[in-house]
Formats: C-alpha cells, structure tokens, sequence
C-alpha cells in the first residue's frame, strides 16, 4: 500500500534555471492550454546553459537509472496533435544510474545552437522549442519536466527591396496603377504607397487594403491551407476621379505579425499578402493581391 | 416623397447624434482618467457617425459641428498628454491604426494640430502630410467637411511671417502651399458633387452645393488674411494656381463663386496689378457662367479703388488698366457669340462706369467704350429684352450722372449710335433721363452744334419714328414727355444773337418734324425764346454797318411767321392765334409796321377761317381787342382797317351779350393813354351806344322769348364803361347821356317784367357808391361828378 502511495505523487521538484535568465528578454507565449507565460527569447547561434536542481520529496530518496537534459526543436501538426517531429535533438547526461537523498544542483549547457526556425503558433500548426529533463526510474516511473524558451531570428535590412507596382484593371471599368514603396517589411515598418485611378467607371463605395496570411501545411495531395485576414484598412472613401492619387500608409505594429516562413522542414509554410480590395455600391468586390515579404528587423538598443 | 425623404433625414440625425453623444460620453470618461486608449476608441467610434451617406449636406453640417466641439475637447486631452510624457510622434502614429479612414484622418488632424503647437516638427511638414493624407476621402460631403475641419485647426498654425510657427525663408510658400493645396482638393469635390445621385434631383443637388460654397471659399479669405502674401507671390503663386483650378474645374456655379471670391477677398491693388491674369481667365470660363456680373464688380472694386485715392490713379495709367478691361470684354463677348444682349450691354455699361470714376477726363475712352458697345450690337439688331433695355438706360444714363452736364455727354460721337439700338419707349425713356438731367443740373446749352446733338440725342421724343404711331401711349403721359421738352426749349440760350439765332433755327427744323400731336406743345416755347432774342436786340443800337448775316428783329419774325404757320392748319389754331397776337406786339415795340401788321393779318384768317367754336371766338376776340389796343405803331389807315374789322367781329358774335361786351371792349381801341393822336372820343361813344343798342335787343329778345326781360347786366356794365371814359376826359360822354343810362337802367329793375338779380343789384349798388366817392373827393374829378344825380328809389 505504501508503495502505490509513492508511486502516484511526484518524488522530487525540478527546477530549470538559466545562467543569464535575470538579463534575458522575457517574451510571452501562449502554451497547449492557451495560459499565457513569460519566457526567455533566445535566438540561433546562442549558448543556452543552466542549472537543474532536484530536491527529493521530504525523507525520501530517489533512485534512478541517470539523469539527462534535452535540447528540442518540435512540430506539431494539429490534426495529429500529440505527435512532434524533431527537428532539433541535442542531448546533455547530468548524473550516473544512482541515488539522491537531498538536493542536488547539475549545471548543463548547449553551445552554439543551431535554432533555424522561429517559434510559430499558427491555426493548424505550431513549431516550439523547449528543454525536457527526464530522471529514468524504470518501473516507478521516469520524471520529466518540460521549460519552454521562444526563438526568434532576426534579419538585416534586405540589400535589394525592390518596389512594388502593378497596374490592372477591367475592360472599360476600372484601371488603376498601385504601388507599395517596397516588397519586404520588417514586423514593425509602415506600408508606404499610391494608388492611381486612371479609369474609373463604376460606383466605387470604399477602398480597403488587407494583410492577409496563408499557413499551409502537408505536402503533395494532403496539403492544407488556412487564410486569415489580419488587417482591413480603409484607404479610401468614395469614389475617386481620373487622375485622382490616394495615398497608403498602413503601419504593422498593432497587428501580431511572423516573419515569412518558406517550406519549414518541409512540413508548412507561411506567407503574406496584400490584398487591395474596391467595394462598388452594390457591393462587388474588386480586388488584387500581392505576395510581401515579412522579416524581422534587427531592434535597435537604445 | 420630399416629405418623406425630409422626416426620414430628422430620423437619420438624430440617430447620428444620439450615437455621437453616447460615444462622447464615454470618451470623456476616458479623458477624465487620462485613459489615452479607450479615448482613441471612443472618440474614433464617435466620429463614425460622420461616415452616414443619409444625410443631406445641411444635415451632415449640424452633425459634424457636434463632432467639431468634441474635438476641441479631445485635441486639449492630446496636448495635456503630451505634457504627461507620451511622445507627440508615437501619438501621430497611434491615432493612425483606426482602421476606418474617416476617423482616422479626423484624429490625425486633432494630433498634428497639436504637433504643430509642439514645434517638434517643422509646420509645413505636418501640414503637407495632412492635406495629402486627406486624399484618402473622395466622397464629396465628407471630403469637404473633413478637409474644412483641416482649414479650420490649421488657420492659426500657418507658417507666416510673423507667425510663431514662422520656418526658413521659403515659409509663406509653404503656407501658401498648403492652402491652395486644400483649397483645390476642395474644389474638386464640391464640383464632384453634382454628379452624386440620380439626374432628376440634379436641381436640388445644385442648392445643396450652394449651401456648401462658404466652405470652399473660406480657403481664399485664408490666403489673402496670409501676411507674407505679398504682390510678387500673388501675382507669381496665388492667382495662377487659384484661376488654374478655377477654370479647369468647368462646373458653372463653382466659377461663378469662385472669380467672386477672388475678387472680394484680395486687394484692389493686386487686382489691378494682375489684370492681364484675371481677365485672361474668363474667356475661359464656361458659357454658362454669368461673366457680365462677375467683370462688373471687379470694375466697380476697382472704380471704388480709384476713387478712395488721387494716388492711385497713375498705378491704373501704369497698368493700362482702361485697355486691358476694353479688351478682355471684347474677348469675353467674342467667346460667347451667343451671349444675349442683355450681357453685352452690362459688361460695357461696367466698363463705362470704371472709365468715368477712374477716367473722368477721358472722354476718348467713355467713347471708346460707347463705340464698341455699338459694333457689338450691330449685329443683333434692335433690342427687344426688357433687361438688356433697362442695361441700356444705365450705358446712357452713366455719363449723365458723372458729369451732371449733357454738354460732355454730347462730346461723346457714339452716344447717338448706342440710342440707335434700342426700341421706342427706351428712346423716350433715355431722352427723358437727359431733359431731367439738363433741369437738374441747370445745364447751359448755348450753341446750336450742341442743340442738334442734343436734339438728335432726344429725337425719342420729337418725332415718330419710322411709321410707328404713338397708341400705346396713354395721353397723360405724351403730355408729361411733351412738356419735359418744352422745358428743355425754355432752357436754351447764349447770350450772343448770332449763335441765339442759329439755337433758334435748329430747334425749330427738329421741331417741325414731330408732327400734328407734338407742335402745340413745341412751338410756343421757341416762339417765346425767339421773342426773347427779340427784345434783347431791341435794346441794341441799330448798326448800320451789320451784312445781311446779322440777325435782325425781322429776320427772326420771318422764321416765327413760318413756324407758327405750322400751327394754323392743323389741331391748334386758337394758340396759333395768340402767338401771332404775341408776335404782333414784339414787332410794335420794334416798330416794324409791316411785321406787325402782317401778324394781325394772320390771326385775323385764322379768326375768320379756323376758329369755328364760339367759345373760342369769345376768347379770340378779347385777345385780338386787347392786343390791338396796344399797338401803337400802325399807320391811320392800317389802324382804321384792324379796327374796324375788330367790331365788326365782335357784332358778329352768336349771342347778344357776347356780341354787347365785345362791342363795348373795342371802345378802348379808340383811346389810348398816353397817346393823343389815338384819342377818338366820338367813336369811343359810337361804340357805346352800339353796345347799348345790342344790350336793348338782347332785352328784347328775351322778353319776347320767355316772356320776362334779361338781366339788366349789360347795361350796368356799359354804364360803368360809360363813367371809366367820362373820367378820363373824353368829351363826347356827357352828363346827360350817363344821366340817361342811369335812369334807364332804374326803369328797368323796376319794371314788372325784369327778373331779380341780385349780382345785377350788388354791380349796381356799387356802382353808385362810386359815383359818391367821386363826388366827395373834390377837386376836378369831384366837380365833374357832382353834376350826376342819382336818384334812389325807396
């Protein structure tokens, strides 16, 4: 009877610690059971190191087969939810088969990491990276505890950022030229542009710029794609003249943005578009998309 | 259906405001506890409201001025926040998530008003990113009034010379800029706006945008209330730019409004410096648009100019401003072929009136004006459009009124010509307006060039006009216009015979042409002007060196002797008749026998041949008796032949008494005072007793026809001639015969047969009461009279 007891509350507290966890940046992040916490931001290339502390439960002592840390990179598909695939898998051995009767401190570390995606929490799927520590007991059960850290990968400013102009229109309706000051832009920049109405002959009601995000996931014939609109700007107001320019200037900050994703481990992928949409009286739409680039930008410590 | 469209608009607006209220609320809850967010929520939600397509632009205004005063509000929670720490630019930036355009744009105007105040940005660059932002509504109504929101927390932050927000040397460009900027987004949407909404409510729409038109216009009182805004950059930026807009614009009304504004809001020295630009705009313009009220205020703000100052004339002389507004109409009018004439004749009677306010001693250019008013009318023919007639008098009347003297207005050759255009009644009216200004003003015409100008001027009223009689023309007034023109006549003289005679002479070849109606009231003042001139040479030494040339009493009774003959065969030969008579006794005082004779020759044929009424022979009669009374110059035997024709005429009268009095009247053309040689007792007595004869007969006659005799009137008024001629000495009237008279005269009031009378009674009664006073004044006239005794009965 003794024996089920123990075998059913936890035999010891882990606690994860980082070496620079009090100067780190904390992010939030939203975990399985949508509870919102603060983590460390780390990004690819970084050292992470720590200590692990196990304290036995009060009078009791823990025998084990070893003590491991590790390191992992993970996707997780929701329509497969439970199921992970390592991308990433790095593997620390804390301790030898033995026991620990009081509390014990074992220092890790992982250098030089190579972390080549940013943490991503999309509709369908989500890429995470965290430290899982296992104390192996065999049949009383291995202990295992779960610290969950975000990546971020930061970009410099493209070297080549070319404008974007598009010129469209429908036959002896409409005929506009638009144009957006560049095709890549950081998660805070503003989206600087004109719109040309060179022929205009239907009722336009408004005129709205939308971002607009597709996460598609699986390959081949079992490809998955979810869109969502993030942003619905109105740019414009009734209905414009020949000749007439209407400015753009739509500023990304309040809106939770990603970087562009491009065929993650082949498994997913996310892009951005801008959608310009015309809304006539009768409420047709007319609309144009193009694809942007989404980056972050390197911030400025200052 | 405008009932229903009217109460549904009510529902629209206040559902507008209740929303916008409620929203306010909250937002002040908001600004109370310095919440900048829920501020921006609510305040955005709140100016949702103005995003309403239900209402009409009057509606849409009481809406937005609700909207207005909570942003006062709000822009003094952004300044309070700002000095609270938060960063002007991150609150440029956060007003700028909205995601409806309309709000967005109304709080980001709210923020850069204060960005503005904050200096942490140059002004023209807030400003520049305001008016282009503002691009981003295209909905006319809402447009405007969001853009007029900019204009109104802009005005006072205009980076002016003198302004605090004052920047490098090109600032007032930059103020300029930006309102001109704002100034045609404006415009376009206002015009944009007759296009909103279906064809048939396209008139109610043009009131609707009237009602806008303050909105739009404000931007130009904007810039001329810019104080940098000097000549060089009006003449340079402003006005190029504003008549860019304006006349590439091509919507009716928004010209109309907008060269309007032009010309109220600037100065009139800028105007007067920038003609060529101005006007070089409305040819441009589109034909709808009324140029021709537009160009008249424009001349007469600038004919106020010239008359504020003597300075600024030589800035006009400079300009060349009198040829350059001759040419724009000119141009105007060309680019309008179809302009009506009402239009053409009010640019010229503008132009007119600038020329004589600010050329008044140019007469070559108020003629020049007339002259091309002229060859614009040249082709329209006579004028039938009552407004362009009324234009017309003010053309003519304009000179009048500036100079107070026709004599200038005659100067002006093509004056007559514009009078050419217009129909009958405007003819008179126009002559009309002369005459009176000629009485107003004491106008002296005195040489008969300017009498024929004048005449040919007011020919309206001296003759008909080609085969077109006077019906429509109640007599009254052909009365009154008729007389005006016989005031005129009075009116003209020069104190030289020569040039008297010539005035004499031309009035008179105008006044013969103007018919049978119009002579009576004509003649006579010429022929009293002419009698004038007689008695003035009268007083001049006879010069017996003068040629044929001179004028001369005979020459002038020649042409009265002609003139007045216009009058004998025709409406009026009783004042034919007195003229002669008049005429006759100017020539007795020039002693001119012959002249003078011929003249009672002449009213003599007219008595015998025209004067058919008796009345008028009444009347003729007395006037022929008492003009010839005075004459004096005629020779025994032409008086012996007047004289005795006189009495025969008088016997010859209808009725006895008529008959009695004018025989006893020629007595008195037998004895003249002052002249013994005319003195003829025994002939006055003849006619006396001729009267008394006739006086017993017409006693005769009614006692025979009634059966009771007449009154005895008659012979208590020749018993009264009887005592005027016994007075005066004449010899032949003796006691005894008035002794006579008196007693016969007592019989008859006597007799049973005589009516009463008392007027006969009171004439007699007087009569005695003289004889009386004689007696006892003594002396020779109280000795002769004692010899009279007057018995008086009971």
């Amino acid at each position: 009877m003794n024996y089920l007891l123990g075998a059913f509350k936890p035999a010891c507290n882990v606690v994860i610690t980082f070496n620079d966890g009090k100067n780190r940046k904390q992010v939030p992040f939203k975990k399985e059971n949508g509870q919102m916490v603060t983590v460390p931001l780390f990004q690819s290339q970084e050292n992470i190191a720590g200590k692990i502390t196990i304290e036995p439960m009060q009078g009791k002592k823990i025998d084990h087969n070893g003590v491991k840390v590790e390191l992992l990179g993970q996707i997780e598909m929701y329509f497969d939810r439970g199921n992970f695939y390592d991308f990433t898998s790095l593997v620390r051995e804390l301790d030898v088969p033995g026991e620990i009767y009081e509390r014990k401190t074992y220092a890790f570390e992982f250098s030089t990491v190579e972390m080549p995606y940013e943490t991503y929490n999309g509709v369908n799927v989500r890429l995470r990276y965290v430290l899982k520590v296992t104390i192996n007991r065999g049949y009383a059960g291995s202990v295992v505890e779960y610290q969950d850290f975000v990546v971020r990968n930061y970009s410099p400013p493209p070297q080549i950022n070319n404008s974007i102009k598009m010129e469209v229109g429908i036959e002896d309706c409409l005929h506009i030229e638009f144009e957006y000051n560049k095709s890549k832009y950081h998660l805070k920049d503003v989206i600087i542009g004109k719109i040309y109405f060179l022929l205009v002959r239907i009722k336009i009601k408004n005129m709205d710029l939308e971002i607009r995000r597709r996460e598609s996931t699986g390959s081949g014939t079992n490809t998955h794609v979810e869109t969502e609109t993030l942003a619905k700007f109105e740019l414009m107001d009734g209905a414009p003249v020949r000749g007439e320019s209407i400015p753009i200037r739509l500023f990304l900050s309040p809106y939770e943005l990603t970087p562009t994703h491009r065929n993650i481990n082949n498994k997913f992928s996310v892009k951005y578009f801008l959608n310009l949409v015309l809304v006539d009286e009768e409420d047709r739409r007319y609309f144009k998309q193009q694809e942007i680039t989404m980056y972050r930008l390197q911030e400025e410590t200052s | 259906m405008m009932l229903d469209g009217t109460e549904d608009e009510e529902k629209f607006l206040a559902a507008g405001i209740a929303g916008l209220q409620q929203n306010s609320f909250y937002m002040h809850r908001a600004l109370d506890s310095n919440n900048l967010r829920d501020a921006l929520k609510y305040s955005a939600q709140m100016l949702s409201e103005l995003r309403t397509s239900k209402l009409s632009p009057h509606k849409y205004y009481e809406l937005y001025m609700r909207a207005f005063d909570q942003l006062r509000k709000l822009e003094t929670f952004f300044e309070e926040e700002t000095r609270r720490g938060c960063s002007i630019i991150d609150l440029y930036e956060l007003v700028q998530h909205a995601g409806n355009i309309l709000p967005r744009l109304y709080l980001l105007c709210t923020v850069g008003s204060v960005y503005i105040k904050s200096k942490e940005a140059p002004a023209k660059d807030v400003l520049k990113d305001l008016v282009e932002m503002c691009r981003g509504i295209q909905h006319p109504v809402r447009g405007l009034f969001l853009r007029s929101y900019l204009s109104q927390v802009s005005r006072d932050k205009l980076p002016d010379i003198g302004s605090e927000y004052e920047g490098d040397a090109d600032t007032v460009a930059d103020a300029v800029e930006f309102v001109l900027q704002n100034f045609t987004e404006m415009n376009k949407l206002w015009v944009r706006m007759q296009h909103q909404g279906p064809a048939r409510e396209k008139e109610k729409r043009e009131k609707e945008r009237s009602e806008l038109r303050d909105l739009v216009g404000k931007n130009l009182h904007v810039l001329s209330q810019i104080e940098g805004v000097d000549l060089d950059m009006y003449k340079d930026v402003v006005l190029p730019r504003v008549l860019e807009q304006v006349v590439n614009c091509k919507d009716e009304l928004a010209q109309f409004y907008l060269m309007d504004c032009i010309i109220q809001v600037f100065p009139d020295e800028y105007h007067l410096q920038t003609l060529d630009v101005l006007l070089g705009a409305y040819p441009q313009l589109q034909p709808s648009v009324d140029i021709k009220t537009v160009l008249s205020q424009l001349m007469e703000r600038l004919s106020n100019y010239a008359a504020s100052s003597a300075d600024v004339l030589p800035e006009f002389l400079q300009v060349e401003a009198f040829s350059k507004l001759s040419n724009a109409i000119g141009k105007v009018i060309e680019a309008q072929p179809d302009m009506p004439t009402v239009g053409v004749v009010t640019l010229y009677s503008s132009l007119l009136t600038f020329t004589l306010h600010v050329h008044p001693d140019r007469l070559d250019y108020a003629d020049q004006v007339l002259g091309a008013c002229v060859k614009k009318l040249s082709g329209k023919g006579k004028i039938e459009d009552n407004r362009a007639t009324k234009q017309i008098v003010a053309l003519l009347s304009a000179p009048l009124e500036k100079y107070n003297d026709i004599m200038i207005a005659l100067k002006l050759s093509n004056y007559p010509r514009v009078i050419e255009y217009v129909d009958i009644r405007t003819t008179k009216v126009m002559a009309t307006v002369i005459i009176q200004s000629i009485m107003k003003n004491g106008t002296r015409i005195s040489t008969s060039e300017k009498v024929e100008a004048l005449f040919e001027l007011i020919k309206g009223l001296i003759k008909d006009s080609d085969g077109i009689p006077n019906d429509e023309l109640d007599e009254d007034d052909f009365k009154e216009e008729q007389n005006s023109v016989s005031r005129l006549i009075q009116m003209l003289y020069n104190d030289d015979p020569e040039e008297m005679f010539k005035i004499i002479d031309t009035v008179r070849k105008h006044i013969l042409t103007g018919g049978p109606k119009r002579l009576p009231f004509t003649v006579p003042p010429l022929v009293f002007s002419s009698l004038k001139l007689v008695r003035q040479l009268q007083g001049q030494e006879e010069n017996p060196f003068g040629d044929d040339a001179s004028t001369t009493p005979k020459k002038i009774f020649q042409l009265l002797n002609q003139t007045i003959e216009t009058l004998s065969g025709v409406l009026a030969p009783e004042l034919a008749l007195q003229l002669y008579l008049q005429c006759a006794e100017a020539a007795n005082d020039c002693e001119l026998e012959p002249v003078a004779y011929e003249f009672f020759t002449q009213a003599y044929i007219l008595y015998e041949e025209e004067i058919s009424d008796s009345r008028a022979q009444i009347t003729a009669i007395h006037l022929i008796i008492g003009t010839l009374q005075r004459m004096h110059v005629f020779g025994v035997e032409n008086r012996d032949t007047l004289t005795h024709k006189a009495t025969g005429y008088s016997a010859k009268l209808l009725k006895k008494p008529d008959q009695c009095r004018a025989v006893y009247a020629c007595s008195h053309l037998f004895w003249v005072d002052d002249h013994d040689n005319m003195k003829d007792g025994e002939r006055v007595l003849l006619c006396l007793k001729r009267a008394l004869r006739i006086a017993n007969a017409a006693q005769q006659m009614a006692n025979a026809a009634r059966g009771s005799t007449g009154s005895v009137m008659l012979f208590i008024e020749i018993l009264n001639k009887y005592l005027y001629f016994f007075e005066k000495g004449n010899l032949q009237v003796t006691v005894a015969a008035i002794q006579g008279l008196i007693e016969l005269i007592m019989n008859e009031m006597q007799s049973d047969t005589t009516t009463p009378d008392p007027a006969a009674n009171a004439f007699l009664a007087s009569t005695m009461r003289y004889i009386e006073f004689q007696k006892q004044k003594g002396g020779a006239v109280g000795e002769k009279y004692e010899a009279i005794k007057v018995s008086h009965a009971g």
